[in-house]
C-alpha cells in the first residue's frame, strides 16, 4: 500500500516537472525559413529558437483534419491565419526583439513557443 | 463597339506559375516542357529546375497543365493564390471528409461498447470468475483493442505526442483513461489472482462506448461548427466567379483573378459587381445591402463608385477597375471580419490562462482521487480507485472551457457583419456591450452632411446673386462642408465666380480674403464681433434662421455686413427613431457640433437629445470625451472617420460612420458602413448578445468541470453513495463542448434590429 502512495506521489511530481518545470533542450532553430507541421494534436517542432532583429518565415503545414488545428495565432503579433488541411501556409515574422512568443490554436490547445535570442 | 458573346478569353493572359514535384534532372526539364507545349492554348513553357517551378503563358487552364504533368510521371501545384472561394469549398470537403470519418468510428467502437453494455446491464456479470469466461473476456478484450487501434487510434498518437512535447490536451485524458481501464480489465483477465474476488470486474464496455461517444460528439461538433462560419461564407459568396470585360474593342468574359485595374468591365441588370470601380457610362441603382445593410437601391451614374459583390438592380453601365483580387472593399472586408472572428475579448482570456493548466491538474486530481480510494474507500479499494480515476479523467473537458469565447466571437461577429457592422476585434466587442455614454457628432452622423443653401438675407450687397458671388468665390478654395453647398448653389443661379486673393482659414469662426479688390470676413457671429463689423440689426434675423436648424452665416465686404446666408443640413430620415433606440436602451446620447448654439438647439430639439455642446472646436472635442470618462461613463463616440479621427481614438469605442462601401477600415474600433445611426444600436445591441452568450458557454464550461470532476472522483459517494460510470462521464464530456458551439449557435438567429 505504502508503495502504491509513493508511486502515486511521484507520479504527481513527475507530471508537474514535465509540464510545467521542464524546460526543453531539444529545440529547433529557425535560420530564415522553417517547416512546422500540425500533426496529431501538437505542433512539431514545439520550441523555436530565432535569432533577434533578423526577419524569418515560419511555414505551417496542417496535417491534422481536427478543426482544432485549423487557426494558428501568435497573440504578441497579432497574427493569426486559418490553415489549410494538407496546404504550406507562410507566415512571415519580422525582425523580433528579445522575447518569448507562443503560438497556440484557438483554443490552446495545440501549444508551442517561439523564443528570440 | 461590337458585343461579341462568350468570345473565348485569350488576350493579355498573364502567365501562370506551377511548383513541380519529382523533377530531379535536366532530362526531366525537357520531358515536362514537351508535355507542356502539346497542351491546347499553351503559347510557352519554361521550367527553372532550381526552384522547381514552371512558368507557362497562354490560355490553357491551370487543371489541364497539372492534367499533363501528371501524365508524363510528376505531380503539380499551382502558385497562384487560391481565391477564398477555393478555400471554402476545399475546407467544406475536408470537414466532410473528416466527418465520415469520425461518424465511421463511432459506429465501430458503438458496434463493439452497446452490446457489451446491454450485456452487463441486463444478462450476465462483467466479471472473471471461471476458466471460460476467462476466455471469453479475453476475446472482448482483443476486440476492444482492435476498436482502440482502429477507431481510438487518433486519441492515442495525439495524446502520446502531446505528451513528448510537454503540451497535454484533450486527447491526453482520453488516452489515459480509457488506457487505464482496458489494462486493468486485462490484468483482470490474466492475472485474476492479483486482485480480491470482488475487484475482478472488466471494463472493456468503458473504453469502447468512450471512444464511441466522443468520436460521435466530435462529429456533430463538426457539423455545428460549421455553421458558425455561415456569415464569412455569405460575404465570400458575394464574389462573381468570371466579368465581363471590353478589349480591343470586344467584351470578354474572363476570370475575375485575371481582371487588372484600368480594365473596362460591362455590367448588365442582374449582374454582381466584380471587382471596385468608378462608373464611366451609363446610369444604374445598385442594391448595396449585402455590404451595408442599406435596403433602399442606390442610384450610380458616371463618377460614381461601384463595390464588388453589390448586385445592379435596373441600368447597363461600363466601369473602370480600380481595385482587385485582394484590394477591393469587399476583400478587406472579408479579411478585417475573419481577423476579429479570430481575436479574443478579455472576458476570455481567464479562461487561456486556465486552459493552459488544466490537463495535468486533471491528470493529478484524478491520481488523488485514485489514492484516496484506496487509502480510505471501501472494498474492493482497488477497482473504486481505477473506476474514479478513469472517471475524473474522462469527464474533464478543456475544450469546452477553450471553445467558449471563440465559437460566439466567432458567430457574433459575422452576425454584425451582416448588419453592416465591421467590428475590429474582440476587445471592442466586449467594450461595446458596455458603453454608457454615446456621443454623436452632429454634421454628417445626425444630419446627411449634405448641407443646401435655404436663405439670403440681404443688408448691403445689391443683390442675392452679388452676395452669393462673393461667398462663393471665396468657398471655392474652402474646404469646409457647408462651402460646397454654396459653391453649388451659386452656380445653379449662373453666377461667374471670381479669383480669391489672400484667402485665409480662421479656425471656428469662418474665412477672409480678397475678391475683386474687397476684403472680404465670410463666418459666423464671433467673426463679426472679433472684426468689430455692426451685425445688430440683422442678429433677430440670424437668431430666427438658427431657430429653424440653419446655420446663419455673415459676410463683411470692407467692414460692413453685406448680407447673411443661411444653410441646413437636412437631419437624416432615421436619426430619430435611431436616436430614440439609443436612449431607450439606457445610454446617456450627447451631440457635439463647432456650429451656433441655436443651430444645435434646433437639431437636438427635433431628434430628441437634451444635451449638447455647441461652437466645439475639432480640437476640442477630445477634452469633451475625456470629461465624460472621468464621470465613470464609457463612452462611444461616432463620427466620419476623418475629422473625427482623434476623437474617435480617444473614445472607448470609436464608431466610424461610413459613405456607403467606402469603409475607413483603419481608422475606428467599429464601422458601420452605411449611415444611419441605427447602425450604432445594432452594433451595441449584437455586442451585449454576444457577450451574454460568452458568459453563459464560460459559466457552463466552468460549471461542468467544477462540478464533474469532484462528483466523479466520488465525492457524492459518503453522502449518497454515488459514484459515476465512465460511460456516463464519456457522455457528458463528448456533449459539453458540443453543447457550447450550438449555444454559439444560437446567436445567429439573433435579429438586432429588435433588440
Amino acid at each position: 500500500m505504502i508503495v502504491i502512495n509513493i508511486a502515486g506521489v511521484v507520479l504527481i511530481g513527475l507530471i508537474i516537472w514535465w509540464f510545467w518545470l521542464y524546460k526543453p533542450t531539444q529545440i529547433a532553430v529557425c535560420e530564415g525559413d522553417l517547416l512546422v507541421t500540425v500533426e496529431n494534436g501538437s505542433y512539431s517542432p514545439t520550441h523555436i529558437t530565432l535569432a533577434s532583429n533578423t526577419p524569418a518565415t515560419l511555414r505551417f503545414l496542417r496535417k491534422d483534419a481536427s478543426p482544432c488545428a485549423e487557426i494558428v495565432m501568435i497573440p504578441e503579433l497579432d497574427i493569426d491565419r486559418t490553415l489549410p488541411l494538407n496546404e504550406t501556409i507562410s507566415i512571415d515574422l519580422p525582425a523580433l526583439e528579445s522575447g518569448e512568443y507562443p503560438f497556440h490554436c484557438q483554443m490552446q490547445m495545440y501549444r508551442g513557443l517561439l523564443s528570440v535570442e | 463597339m461590337t458585343n461579341s458573346i462568350n468570345e473565348p478569353a485569350i488576350l493579355n493572359l498573364p502567365s501562370q506559375q506551377l511548383l513541380i514535384e519529382g523533377a530531379s534532372c535536366a532530362s526531366c526539364v525537357n520531358k515536362i516542357e514537351a508535355a507542356l507545349s502539346r497542351v491546347n492554348g499553351v503559347e510557352k513553357a519554361e521550367m527553372n529546375l532550381a526552384q522547381r517551378t514552371v512558368s507557362v503563358d497562354g490560355s490553357a487552364t491551370t487543371q489541364s497543365l497539372i492534367d499533363a504533368i501528371r501524365r508524363v510521371g510528376y505531380d503539380a501545384q499551382s502558385l497562384k493564390d487560391k481565391s477564398d472561394d477555393d478555400v471554402l469549398d476545399e475546407k467544406d470537403l475536408a470537414d466532410r471528409a473528416y466527418y465520415r470519418r469520425l461518424m465511421r468510428d463511432t459506429f465501430i467502437a458503438l458496434g463493439l461498447g452497446v452490446p457489451l453494455m446491454i450485456y452487463g446491464l441486463f444478462i450476465g456479470e462483467m466479471t472473471v470468475s471461471t476458466t471460460p469466461e476467462r476466455i471469453a473476456w479475453l476475446v472482448v478484450g482483443i476486440l476492444t483493442f482492435v476498436v482502440m487501434a482502429t477507431s481510438g487510434r487518433h486519441f492515442y498518437i495525439g495524446g502520446w505526442k502531446s505528451i513528448l512535447s510537454h503540451t497535454a490536451n484533450m486527447d491526453t485524458l482520453i488516452m489515459l483513461g480509457t488506457g487505464a481501464a482496458w489494462i486493468y480489465s486485462m490484468v483482470v483477465v490474466f492475472v485474476p489472482a492479483l486482485l480480491p474476488e470482488m475487484a475482478r470486474h472488466v471494463y472493456f464496455e468503458a473504453t469502447a462506448m468512450i471512444i464511441g461517444l466522443i468520436n460521435l460528439g466530435l462529429a456533430l461538433e463538426v457539423k455545428a461548427r460549421g455553421r458558425t462560419s455561415e456569415a464569412i461564407k455569405r460575404l465570400i459568396g458575394l464574389q462573381a466567379k468570371t466579368a465581363r470585360i471590353v478589349r480591343d474593342d470586344k467584351e470578354i468574359d474572363i476570370a475575375i483573378e485575371d481582371v487588372l485595374v484600368d480594365d473596362l468591365v460591362r455590367i448588365r441588370p442582374g449582374d454582381k459587381i466584380p471587382v471596385d470601380g468608378i462608373v464611366v457610362e451609363g446610369r444604374t441603382a445598385m442594391d448595396e445591402s449585402m455590404l451595408t445593410g442599406e435596403p433602399m437601391p442606390i442610384e450610380k451614374s458616371i463618377g460614381d463608385s461601384v463595390a464588388t459583390g453589390t448586385l445592379n438592380k435596373t441600368g447597363s453601365i461600363l466601369f473602370r477597375a480600380t481595385r482587385v483580387g485582394k484590394d477591393t472593399a469587399l476583400a478587406q472586408i472579408i479579411y478585417m471580419v475573419k481577423h476579429a472572428q479570430n481575436s479574443k475579448p478579455p472576458i476570455g482570456r481567464l479562461a487561456d490562462v486556465i486552459a493552459g493548466y488544466f490537463v495535468p491538474t486533471i491528470m493529478i486530481i484524478a491520481i488523488v482521487s485514485g489514492l484516496i480510494w484506496l487509502n480510505i474507500g471501501p472494498e474492493p479499494t482497488i477497482a473504486f480507485a481505477v473506476v474514479s480515476a478513469t472517471t475524473v479523467l474522462i469527464i474533464a473537458c478543456p475544450c469546452a472551457l477553450g471553445l467558449a469565447t471563440p465559437m460566439s466571437v466567432m458567430v457574433g461577429v459575422g452576425k454584425a457583419a451582416e448588419a453592416g457592422v465591421l467590428i475590429r476585434n474582440g476587445e471592442a466587442l466586449q467594450t461595446a456591450s458596455k458603453i454608457t455614454a454615446m456621443v454623436l457628432d452632429k454634421t454628417g452622423t445626425i444630419t446627411l452632411g449634405a448641407p443646401k443653401v435655404t436663405d439670403v438675407v440681404l443688408a448691403n450687397a445689391k443683390s442675392d446673386e452679388a452676395l452669393l458671388q462673393m461667398a462663393a468665390s471665396l468657398e471655392s478654395v474652402s474646404e469646409h462642408p457647408l462651402a460646397l453647398a454654396i459653391v453649388e448653389t451659386a452656380e445653379e443661379r449662373g453666377v461667374t465666380l471670381a479669383k480669391v486673393e489672400n484667402f485665409n482659414a480662421i479656425a471656428g469662426h469662418g474665412i477672409e480674403g480678397v475678391v475683386d479688390g474687397k476684403h472680404l470676413y465670410f463666418g459666423n457671429e464671433r467673426l463679426m464681433r472679433a472684426q468689430g463689423i455692426e451685425i445688430d440689426a440683422f442678429l433677430d434675423k440670424a437668431q430666427s434662421l438658427a431657430s429653424e436648424a440653419k446655420t446663419p452665416m455673415f459676410m463683411a465686404a470692407d467692414g460692413v455686413l453685406a448680407g447673411i446666408i443661411a444653410v441646413a443640413d437636412p437631419i437624416k430620415d432615421d436619426s430619430i427613431s435611431a436616436i430614440k433606440r439609443l436612449q431607450d436602451n439606457g445610454l446617456r446620447v450627447i451631440m457635439l457640433t463647432g456650429d451656433n448654439r441655436a443651430t444645435a438647439a434646433a437639431v437636438a430639439k427635433k431628434v430628441g437629445i437634451t444635451e449638447f455642446y455647441a461652437e466645439v472646436l475639432p480640437q476640442d472635442k477630445t477634452d469633451k470625451i475625456v470629461a465624460l470618462q472621468m464621470e465613470n461613463e464609457i463612452v462611444g463616440m461616432s463620427g466620419d472617420g476623418i475629422n473625427d479621427a482623434p476623437a474617435l481614438a480617444m473614445a472607448n469605442v470609436g464608431f466610424a460612420i461610413g459613405t456607403g462601401t467606402d469603409v475607413a477600415i483603419e481608422s475606428a474600433d467599429v464601422t458601420l458602413m452605411r449611415g444611419s445611426l441605427h447602425g450604432l444600436a445594432d452594433a451595441i445591441a449584437v455586442s451585449k448578445a454576444t457577450l451574454r452568450n460568452v458568459k453563459q458557454n464560460l459559466f457552463g464550461a466552468f460549471i461542468y468541470n467544477a462540478a464533474g470532476v469532484p462528483v466523479a472522483a466520488g465525492i457524492l459517494y459518503p453522502f449518497f453513495g454515488l459514484l459515476l460510470s465512465p460511460i456516463i462521464a464519456g457522455a457528458a464530456m463528448a456533449f459539453s463542448s458540443l453543447t457550447v458551439v450550438m449555444n454559439a449557435n444560437r446567436l445567429r438567429f439573433f435579429d438586432a434590429k429588435n433588440n
